[in-house]
């Protein structure tokens, strides 16, 4: 047993009903070295992490931490042994406060009894550290998501572990909270303790690793020292595909004259949104490009109909409107793919079929009774056009990968025969060659004459994919990047202000 | 998200102490209109009534906190009275511990249902609900079980006075008192609320989830048992009866105070408000005197909903 490794799992396999999740994979991290783990999604990823924190048990295999036999039963053994985990999914309680969040289970106590005093203070220091200034005594689902995730960090390095397992940390965060982490993951490293980071963010895969282990489709591909690595190179280890295929932009945009569809001017909703214009024509893709917090979520929903603005106008068609409901929208021919698929999308427990039908049983009717085989017709038809990858339309929506159930949100939308598709953060938490596939499809819908609000907090992407980009910050208009002006460096140059915005004559 | 502060915060406070003020104006009104209300006589009646509704409450709050509910409890009443009258005879511990044990032993029964059959717990403690209220008819054979005449100290449980104020009121009080502290200062406390909040959030922060629900069931068996022997010694009888409807009452008591039945947010403190507004109205309603006391139910059933609907309106936005 080498001792140079904090943990090594060696042949270890788990198979589900119906699946294969992991085969004898191998699997180990250095003392003090930042570790990423690397693969599309169903490539076994999540399950060997929860094997390594003790929330699966694997069926053969064997785990040594430390140099010794390490068999967890519960995630309590994983956090004793010294190892601390940050989930994908933000698992937190918001009903309570920022500081029991970050302490509970380890509060400060005297006889018993929680010292608050002391414990606020702890975790406002612990707060600070990551650059962060909030009231620690306020429930934490008061505030937005990435300081929750920011939370979630902090309690990850308040438990003095050997290992800190963080399960795709960033993909809530903006590029400056991206920094402070990158900050704290560099202080960890240099303390002698080992990070497990997953991402599909390239860049920061190349940026802040040592060492690269590629999975796909539950077996080892490899383990690489990062700097050994092209990104194209490692592309290609996870995809098995050839890697110029994937990064290649999709297709030639048209910047050709359109008939406007919607217009939207001088939205403006409490602070969030101050006079925001965007106007989207008929088979146009329009991105809408800002940070967190830059209103492009918030304007989503005005847009829908899910909230209601102060002032400002819609109009479809040149015809003025205002939802006052979403399925005041959806008549115009709106749809809405929102950017939390988990709580705002999928229905888990029902079947792929009634998914993607749940929103136009009136179209499988007959005298409002549902005629089973037009959605059996119906669902196998989108099933088999977005390539949704599901042993079988009855298969519970739950047990699909996550882009494989956003391909079938994207279904139920398709269904209902919309003019305008909104899509909040569509490929987030979503492995390349699904997010390939995804694309294809926004670049099918425009093609097809629907309109598409693409938002993105990966600028790559609405740079791919964009006829014209809307950057916005602090809820107002900042540029209208068209045709050449598109790029990423044209996008973060108009958030960060060099440019002047644009013009109000 | 990030600054909801002004108005919203001033309608979270109202929100959140609502049970509170409508006590005070309740309170400041009944007492205006009905001189015989804040008599002694009149309070330490209704007092003493609530009492055991009130500490079956408490436990209920804890349950509901963790995004569960016991539907047991008025069952436990009825058994630990019988088995508290039949022990009457045999000095002042058989008839209090033995109950209080079987209380416990209920609640366990509950709370390993739910944990480790993983059933509902509302089906769970339906089902114990209905065993126990069976074996309660079989011990009895549905006959009422006289409380011995000899047991004038178990009789003064649910009788008595301690400087003025009625046992079972200084009894509910004192474990209100120290629920509410667990709650708040302790480990055990917070984790309830963690594990009502997101319970699978909670197993991964390394919290004793199952152990802790456990204890939340245990502690009402245990608290219902506590009701149902006070209620044997204030009627001097064990009935096979007794207890019935009391699930209802004290779930409505945790509602009416405010503790969200999704659980993770609440509190004993609002649950007192919520048996005091229940009980007063009640008492209000029969020193009324013209009013049918069938209108009882019919009051709280729209005090329950009005509820519902302002918790639903402030938490919406409030918490997610």
């Amino acid at each position: 047993m080498d001792d140079d490794y904090i943990i090594e799992m060696t042949n270890i396999s788990k198979r589900f009903p119906g699946v294969v999740a992991l085969d004898n994979v191998d699997f180990r991290i250095r003392k003090g070295e930042v570790h990423v783990l690397m693969g599309e999604n169903g490539a076994g990823k999540s399950t060997l992490i929860k094997i390594l924190t003790g929330i699966y048990k694997q069926d053969s295999g064997g785990m040594t931490f430390e140099g010794r036999p390490f068999e967890p039963s519960n995630a309590l053994d994983v956090q004793r042994a010294g190892i601390s985990t940050i989930y994908q999914e933000i698992s937190l309680i918001p009903q309570l406060s920022v500081a029991e969040n970050i302490f509970i289970g380890r509060e400060f106590k005297n006889f018993g009894v929680i010292d608050w005093k002391i414990t606020h203070k702890k975790s406002s220091d612990l707060l600070g550290e990551l650059g962060i200034d909030i009231d620690v005594a306020s429930p934490l689902g008061s505030y937005g998501t990435a300081i929750q995730q920011m939370v979630a960090i902090a309690r990850a390095i308040s438990i003095e572990a050997r290992l800190v397992v963080m399960d795709e940390p960033t993909s809530s965060l903006d590029e400056d909270e991206v920094r402070v982490l990158f900050g704290v993951i560099r202080k960890l490293k240099s303390s002698g303790i080992a990070v497990l980071f997953i991402s599909h963010r390239l860049g920061e895969v190349f940026e802040i690793s040592d060492r690269i282990t590629v999975l796909k489709d539950g077996a080892l591909v490899g383990e690489y020292e990062t700097i050994s690595l092209t990104r194209g190179e490692l592309i290609s280890k996870m995809v098995g595909r050839d890697a110029a295929s994937i990064l290649e932009g999709a297709g030639a945009r048209s910047e050709k004259a359109r008939e406007q569809f919607v217009r939207a001017s001088g939205i403006t909703s409490g602070r969030r949104l101050c006079g925001l214009d965007v106007a989207i024509g008929k088979g146009e893709v329009v991105g809408l490009a800002g940070l967190l917090g830059s209103g492009r979520t918030e304007f989503a929903r005005v847009l829908f109909g899910v909230d209601k603005y102060d002032s400002g106008q819609i109009t479809v068609n040149g015809k003025q409107v205002r939802f006052r409901m979403p399925k005041d929208a959806i008549r115009s021919g709106f749809a809405f793919c929102s950017e939390d698929r988990k709580t705002e999308g999928i229905i888990p427990h029902l079947s792929v079929r009634e998914n993607i039908l749940i929103a136009s049983l009136k179209k499988v009717s007959r005298f409002g009774i549902i005629s089973k085989s037009k959605q059996n017709e119906v669902a196998d038809q989108y099933i088999d056009k977005l390539k949704i990858k599901t042993p079988g339309r009855e298969q519970s929506m739950m047990n699909l990968s996550g882009g494989n159930q956003q391909k079938a949100i994207l279904a139920r939308w398709l269904c209902v025969k919309p003019q305008l598709v909104i899509m909040d953060e569509p490929t987030r938490g979503i492995d390349i060659g699904a997010k390939r596939e995804i694309e294809g499809l926004i670049r099918q819908m425009a093609e097809d004459g629907i309109s598409v609000l693409l938002i993105s907090s990966e600028f790559e992407e609405l740079v791919r994919n964009c006829d014209r980009i809307e950057v916005i910050r602090d809820g107002a208009n900042m540029k209208t990047l068209v045709g050449p002006q598109i790029s990423e460096e044209g996008i973060i140059r108009a958030i960060a202000g060099s440019d002047a915005p644009r013009d109000e004559s | 998200m990030e600054n909801g502060a002004g108005y919203g915060t001033v309608k979270r406070i109202i929100a959140g102490n609502g049970a509170f003020i409508a006590l005070l104006v309740m309170l400041a009104i009944a007492s205006a209109v009905y001189r015989e209300f804040f008599t002694y006589s009149n309070m330490s009646n209704v007092l003493r009534q609530m009492s055991m509704v009130g500490l079956i409450s408490v436990g209920m709050t804890l349950v509901i906190l963790t995004a569960g509910i016991d539907l047991s409890v008025g069952a436990t009443v009825a058994i630990s009275a019988i088995i508290a009258a039949k022990l009457s005879s045999h000095g002042l511990i058989a008839p209090i511990v033995v109950p209080l044990l079987a209380g416990i032993a209920i609640g366990c029964a509950n709370g390993l249902i739910v944990n480790n059959l993983k059933i509902v717990p509302f089906i769970a403690t339906l089902a114990v609900q209905m065993a126990v209220r069976g074996v309660a008819y079989l011990l009895t054979d549905m006959r009422s079980i006289a409380v011995d005449r000899s047991a004038k100290t178990f009789i003064a449980i649910g009788r008595g006075y301690w400087l003025g104020v009625p046992i079972p009121v200084i009894v509910f009080l004192a474990v209100a008192a120290v629920v509410a502290f667990v709650c708040a200062k302790t480990s055990f406390g917070r984790s309830v609320y963690a594990i009502g909040g997101n319970e699978d959030a909670a197993r991964m922060m390394g919290l004793r989830v199952k152990r802790d629900k456990l204890l939340c069931y245990a502690i009402t068996g245990f608290l219902s048992a506590m009701a149902g022997v006070i209620l044997c010694a204030r009627l001097g009888a064990g009935q096979p009866v007794s207890g019935e409807g009391w699930e209802m009452d004290s779930i409505a008591s945790v509602a009416i105070g405010g503790t969200l039945l999704a659980g993770g947010v609440g509190g004993i403190e609002k649950t007192i408000c919520g048996v005091l507004i229940i009980g007063f109205i009640k008492n209000i309603i029969n020193l009324q005197g013209d009013v049918n006391s069938y209108w009882q139910k019919i009051i709280m059933g729209i005090i329950l909903l009005l509820v519902i609907i302002v918790q639903n309106k402030t938490f919406k936005k409030g918490t997610v």
